[in-house]
């Protein structure tokens, strides 16, 4: 831990402040994790990132970088990592979850703004954040509107290019996507110095493709009638997916399946008489496990998250039959065009993959979870909801943040949702 | 002699408790909550003990918003649940129960018996019994002086969301010299107003009931119906809807 510390101190973080969000997490993480009965083994080292979530990653990156690597740091599942793990840079999430660093983001942005993009704002300017500091190049994107002006305010602090990400998808937005992501392959290019070549951009892509593989098989050990993992624990492990080892993290994450294949062939269940929940909405950050505690804790059980930390993150593969460097990003671009995000219109296939994923984990109901003032998917909440009726899913909308202020009246409406499967 | 169930209702302002036995009419009983809800179970318990000598089989439910509290509970249901089994049992046939607590108000939709649909309101505290607490106190009224006076008035329109702003628009009111009946049923007309913008995206059944604090009072549930464009019945007995519930309940988990 005195490594962490003169570690942080050289990134030029407010340690006085870092202390304060260092002196709650051990807590939240005992609350949250340790109190979960029968966990699978194979969760020691999701918990192992966790305990030393600013500590181990960040040192990693900082001998990276001692080399001349480079570091990007992006905010969205539309941006390729395939890209800037071509070039040889390392590719981190900078998504923040946190309450700690709202205060911080309100000095910059109005009090209504959503809170991912409030503690976006707070991490990189209260300095309290060891990957915001390691970051060489921050990648935005045009989505919301919030994120699209955040990004003129973090730019003027880190070098921060924003890719413009179309908002529908005729045939023309996929060859603009396409267009972008070669902008991003010459802006990785630069920074870094090496060159995309056919061959690394291959090997990239069947990387990635091997992480999203190990995260699909996660997801499928979901659906069995034995739940055999906690979705409280499957959402840590599609946090770290962002800023992990693409490599260790597939390997991880299939070493822990193994294990899992294992208790569905035995039958072990952590969830007995649980009601099973499916979770849409909004991406949940990590340390934000809010929702899925409440619902764990209320006599349900998680078993899929339609989110950027969930299915959205990984569902379909990049076709990896592209030949030349053109091809390679078409697919990669097709592949990514595929994810539903609210941003775009119309985005009825979002409430289609809802539907299916309901189905297929065999949910007994869809809990809508919206960060607070994201404008586009508490709207879109509305049809989804009419969506899943139509096909008798019982459905609850929530709107939140990372506050703990409504847990109580949360708990009552989960709990009553919950009771109402029954 | 018969097995006793038990309802306790723990709410933000105030405590109910319903008391079921074979071929008896239901028990109700209400007290403050205060500031602790640990020790109104307490109280409770204690009460119950000195009543009954034979309570030691009794099954206990417990609801509300401090239902944690009551550790000799034997099950914990949400107050969604309770209010509508509760209200259900209570009219007798199929409805949709609006209830205004302390704390929040909820739309609970019964069909063939069970809750099958219910809303809260998540933003503040507008539109609930807190509303017009925070409003009796700054009129200098008790609440039954508040219902009273309201329905003499003339409604002044009170258009703030939220509590806190809703309260300074009241002072200003009050500065300009308006008299305190019209602003008492403006008070009244918000929270009508501000329960049927709640309800306005769900279904109402042909029967729709008020549980809760002000449950029995006709001249709201009048206000209420036509703000909802439908007949909005008072309960004499609604505020116990959610102990009723939880008794009923108890006995239910009992079978
Ligand atoms: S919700 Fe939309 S904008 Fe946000 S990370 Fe996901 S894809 Fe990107
Ligand atoms: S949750 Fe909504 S408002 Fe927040 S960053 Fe994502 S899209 Fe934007």
């Amino acid at each position: 831990m005195a490594d962490n510390q003169k570690m942080w101190a050289e990134l030029g973080m407010n340690l006085e402040m870092h202390d304060m969000l260092c002196a709650v997490l051990p807590g939240a993480i005992g609350d949250v994790f340790m109190s979960q009965e029968n966990r699978p083994a194979a969760m020691d080292y999701f918990d192992m990132v966790l305990a030393d979530v600013h500590g181990l990653r960040p040192a990693e990156l900082v001998e990276f970088r001692k080399n001349g690597g480079k570091v990007f740091g992006t905010f969205c599942a539309y941006v390729p990592d395939e890209v800037i793990v071509a070039a040889g840079a390392i590719a981190t999430g900078l998504c923040a979850g946190s309450q700690f660093w709202v205060p911080g983001g309100e000095r910059y942005l109005p009090a209504n703004t959503c809170p991912l993009i409030k503690a976006m704002l707070g991490a990189r300017f209260d300095k309290t954040c060891p990957f915001y500091r390691l970051a060489d190049v921050y990648i935005g994107e045009n989505t919301c509107d919030g994120k699209k002006k955040a990004y003129e305010i973090l730019g003027t602090d880190v070098p921060l290019h924003v890719m413009d990400l179309p908002q529908m998808k005729r045939p023309k937005d996929y060859l603009k996507w396409a267009d972008e992501i070669k902008d991003l392959k010459e802006l990785v290019e630069k920074v870094t110095g090496n060159k995309v070549t056919e061959e690394k951009l291959a090997e990239a892509i069947k990387l990635i493709n091997a992480k999203r593989a190990a995260l699909e098989r996660l997801y499928a050990l979901r659906r069995n009638k034995n739940v055999p993992i906690s979705g409280t624990d499957t959402l840590l492990i599609s946090q770290i997916a962002y800023y992990d080892d693409p490599a260790r993290f597939t390997a991880m994450v299939n070493k822990l399946c193994d294990e899992l294949d294992q208790r569905v062939a035995d039958g072990v269940s952590v969830a007995e008489g649980k009601k099973r929940i499916l979770i849409s909405g909004t991406p949940m950050a990590i340390p934000n496990w809010k929702l899925h505690n409440l619902v764990e804790t209320s006599g349900g059980v998680v078993v899929c998250e339609e989110t950027c930390t969930g299915t959205r993150y990984f569902e379909n593969q990049v076709d990896e039959s592209g030949a030349t460097l053109d091809e390679m990003i078409q697919n990669i671009a097709d592949r990514y065009m595929g994810i539903n995000c609210a941003c775009f219109t119309p985005n009825t296939a979002r409430a289609d993959d809802v539907i299916r994923l309901a189905k297929e984990s065999k949910a007994d109901g869809v809990i809508d979870v919206n960060l607070m003032f994201c404008q586009t998917y508490d709207i879109e909440g509305r049809s989804l909801e009419e969506r899943c009726k139509a096909e008798g899913i019982p459905f609850l909308g929530i709107e939140t943040d990372y506050t703990d202020n409504d847990a109580q009246q949360l708990k009552t409406r989960i709990g009553a949702f919950i009771e109402l499967l029954g | 002699m018969s097995r006793k169930y038990i309802g306790i209702d723990i709410g933000s302002t105030a405590s109910k408790v319903c008391i079921l036995e074979e071929g008896k009419e239901p028990v109700f009983e209400v007290l403050p909550t205060g500031w602790n809800s640990k020790i109104t179970a307490g109280i409770i318990k204690q009460d119950l003990e000195k009543r009954y000598d034979d309570l030691d089989d009794a099954k206990v439910v417990a609801t509300g918003y401090g239902r944690i509290s009551v550790e000799y509970a034997d099950h914990v249901i949400t107050e969604i649940s309770c209010h509508g089994i509760g209200g259900y049992n209570m009219i007798g046939r199929d409805c949709t129960i609006i209830d205004i607590g302390g704390q929040d108000t909820k739309y609970i939709n019964v069909v063939g018996g069970k809750p099958i649909d219910f809303l809260m309101n998540d933003k503040c505290a507008a539109g609930t019994g807190k509303f017009i607490e925070v409003m009796a106190n700054r009129l200098g009224l008790t609440i039954e002086e508040l219902f009273e006076l309201a329905e003499i008035g003339e409604p002044i329109s009170i258009s703030s969301l939220c509590t806190v702003f809703a309260e300074s628009e009241v002072i200003n009111y009050m500065g300009e010299g308006r008299s305190r009946e019209d602003l008492a049923a403006g008070v009244i007309d918000s929270v009508a107003l501000k329960v049927a913008t709640l309800v306005q995206r769900k279904e109402l059944q042909d029967t729709v009931i008020i549980t809760g604090g002000f449950s029995n009072n006709e001249f709201f549930a009048s206000l209420l119906s036509k703000k909802l464009g439908k007949t909005a019945l008072a309960m004499p007995d609604g505020r116990y809807a959610g102990a009723y519930g939880a008794a009923l309940l108890a006995k239910q988990k009992d079978k």
